[in-house]
């Protein structure tokens, strides 16, 4: 297992070192010079020529990646200065908040969808089944940021049931208690937003995957020996159906990134939204870019996890 | 509802219920999106950028879905709003059917070690958070229409090459193949008379399902305020909605039901195509082709 998991970390540093050459490119390419945007339009040849060697970008292009990787190795993901302080830190300053969105919807999307997937599963093309399956459908072409406004209009402006916007009210000020209380009362219509919006897969995957492996000859098995049908679902056919379902999870991490910065854009969240648009208008490219290269680390890093999570879940997998 | 049909003995190889519900509603309502594109200059006469009317008209016989807050006709909006979405979403999935059939093609076909090159380069694409690149691209290259067409066609294509190689892998072994190449069929033709056919149902399926991705993706972008300036579109009437939430719904409810009816009509329309072979006139068998895994079907890889 050791070994498995060292080769299986080694195969993503290929992966991550493409991932930092397109995210170098991609600055490298963008038109405009970087050496105006740093010393002003009006300097002349000489002053360019020296402060293009100050910051290195007289060398090839080459050494240069070497060296920003050398940066990034380090931590330094390049310094915003619109907000005066490394992107890195600006980025992880802002992800609790978008966690604080994220992860509860991820556990009620997943409760949800596996409950769904079953109630679908135990008998296929059933009304229920033809529920879940229109209700994921529908999930899924809803633009997560849509349903944002709508659950705003109906809960937040005509029922006044929740806070509009925000993570927690400024003129009640509450700590300790009442302050977890403000906070969860703001979290209600991002979290379920987002919820929604992780589930249509979840149930769906967990539907398909339940149907194939109730098919399957030791579930057949359980049955003939007399089990009762919850103990057949729940010891045996659903712990194999949780693998398509673990893999879905690990492969949306970019895609409920990008539903929670455009939630919290409808619900101004002071989390990764918020800080991702205002660089995005000032074109502070050391944010933007981090913030690419952040996730698409993470991607490669919960791609990695549910490699591992297989192994743990399946027995029958076994990467020698 | 792509569950193969069970063989029963009543079994006929053509008969109405062949083409599912999800076919006929998915090709319904992509029609008419289609049809919205096309003729949505004609159908809804008039620059949408111009006022129309009072500010803020709530839906009524003059405005059948209101103005805004220039009082701009959002009717006309949202008709013509749709070109867009149908320009991003069909060249998106043509690109992406061309590029996925390309590499997985030749990667199943050919094999070893040029396999494994694109088959790791597939990875990467398939990594790429698409939503976050398209705005680096935006952030870096200006929000034109054509660069966000570029980064979702070049990041697009991967899950179509895994499902075209494995489609390739099962073909290769088959007799007819082994046949043609018997018969001294050079490669490329016996890929392309031979091989290609019998994989197209699947990845035709998966190049739909891009469709209902781009236009949410350009919609995403579009309503963070990233889209075309230019170009009126779904996502860009949100934005300019969420200002007005409280004040005028309708800014809110129709473009973002557009968008709801485009993605379920295309994707209705790529699960009746997976289930759907049309005249192969084989019956079910010729359903068991390689069929893609579902877990596959509804993943935004953003």
């Amino acid at each position: 297992m050791l070994a498995f998991v060292a080769r299986r970390l080694a195969q993503a540093v290929p992966l991550l070192l493409a991932v930092a050459v397109l995210t170098f490119l991609l600055i490298e390419l963008a038109p405009g010079d970087p050496i105006v945007a740093l010393a002003g339009e009006d300097g002349d040849a000489a002053y360019y020529a020296m402060m293009r060697e100050r910051f290195g970008l007289d060398r090839p292009l080459g050494e240069r990646f070497v060296v920003y990787v050398g940066r990034l190795l380090r931590g330094d993901l390049g310094f915003s200065y619109r907000l005066q302080q490394p992107a890195a830190t600006a980025v992880l300053g802002r992800l609790p908040a978008t966690l604080l969105l994220i992860g509860p919807a991820l556990l009620l999307s997943t409760a949800l969808g596996l409950a769904l997937g079953v109630l679908a599963a135990r008998r296929p093309h059933s009304l229920g089944d033809t529920a879940v399956s229109t209700a994921s459908l529908l999930g899924h072409a809803v633009p997560v940021f849509w349903l944002a406004q709508l659950l705003l209009l109906v809960f937040a402006y005509r029922l006044e049931a929740f806070p509009v916007q925000g993570m927690r009210d400024v003129r009640l000020d509450a700590q300790g208690l009442a302050g977890a209380w403000d906070v969860a009362r703001h979290m209600a219509l991002p979290v379920t937003a987002l919820t929604v919006q992780f589930l249509a897969p979840i149930a769906r995957v967990a539907r398909a995957s339940l149907i194939d492996v109730l098919g399957q000859d030791y579930v057949r098995t359980a049955v003939a020996k007399g089990l009762p049908g919850r103990a057949v679902l729940g010891k045996h056919a659903l712990r194999n159906a949780l693998l398509p379902v673990v893999t879905v999870i690990g492969a949306q991490v970019g895609f409920m990134f990008s539903g929670a910065v455009l939630t919290e854009t409808v619900f101004a969240w002071p989390g990764l939204g918020r800080l991702l648009l205002s660089a995005m208008l000032a074109r502070d490219l050391a944010i933007v870019s981090s913030m690419f290269l952040l996730l698409t680390v993470a991607v490669v890093l919960s791609t990695l996890l549910v490699d591992l999570l297989y192994a743990a879940l399946d027995p029958r997998i076994r990467y020698g | 509802m792509a569950e193969p049909r069970p063989a029963g003995r009543g079994w006929v190889p053509w008969r109405p219920r062949a083409v599912s519900p999800s076919l006929l509603v998915g090709g319904a309502l992509t029609g008419g999106f289609v049809l919205l594109a096309l003729l949505g200059a004609a159908l809804a006469p008039g620059d949408p950028f111009a006022a129309a009317g009072v500010p803020f008209a709530p839906p009524g016989p003059a405005h059948p879905f209101g103005t805004d807050d220039l009082g701009r006709d959002l009717l006309r909006a949202v008709v013509q709003g749709a070109r867009v979405s149908l320009i991003v979403g069909a060249t998106v999935a043509v690109a992406s059917l061309a590029f996925g059939l390309l590499v997985g093609g030749v990667a199943g076909y050919v094999g070893g070690t040029v396999d494994d090159l694109l088959m790791r380069f597939t990875e990467l694409v398939l990594v790429l958070p698409r939503f976050f690149l398209a705005l680096v691209v935006v952030a870096l290259f200006g929000a034109d229409i054509i660069h966000l067409i570029a980064v979702l066609a070049l990041t697009s294509w991967g899950i179509i090459a895994r499902v075209a190689r494995a489609g390739v892998l099962a073909a290769r072994e088959q007799e007819y193949v082994l046949a043609a190449r018997a018969l001294g069929g050079a490669g490329p033709r016996v890929l392309l008379r031979h091989v290609l056919p019998n994989v197209l149902a699947p990845v035709v399926a998966y190049a739909a399902l891009q469709v209902g991705n781009a236009v949410l993706l350009e919609a995403s972008l579009s309503f963070l305020g990233f889209g075309d300036p230019n170009l009126v579109s779904w996502g860009y009437l949100l934005n300019n909605a969420q200002a007005f939430v409280r004040r005028a719904w309708w800014l809110s409810l129709f473009p973002g039901a557009a968008i709801v009816l485009a993605v379920v009509g295309v994707n209705l329309l790529a699960d009746g195509l997976r289930g759907w072979h049309p005249g192969n006139g084989r019956g079910p068998a010729g359903r068991r082709g390689p069929t893609p895994q579902r877990s596959g079907v509804t993943q935004r890889t953003s």
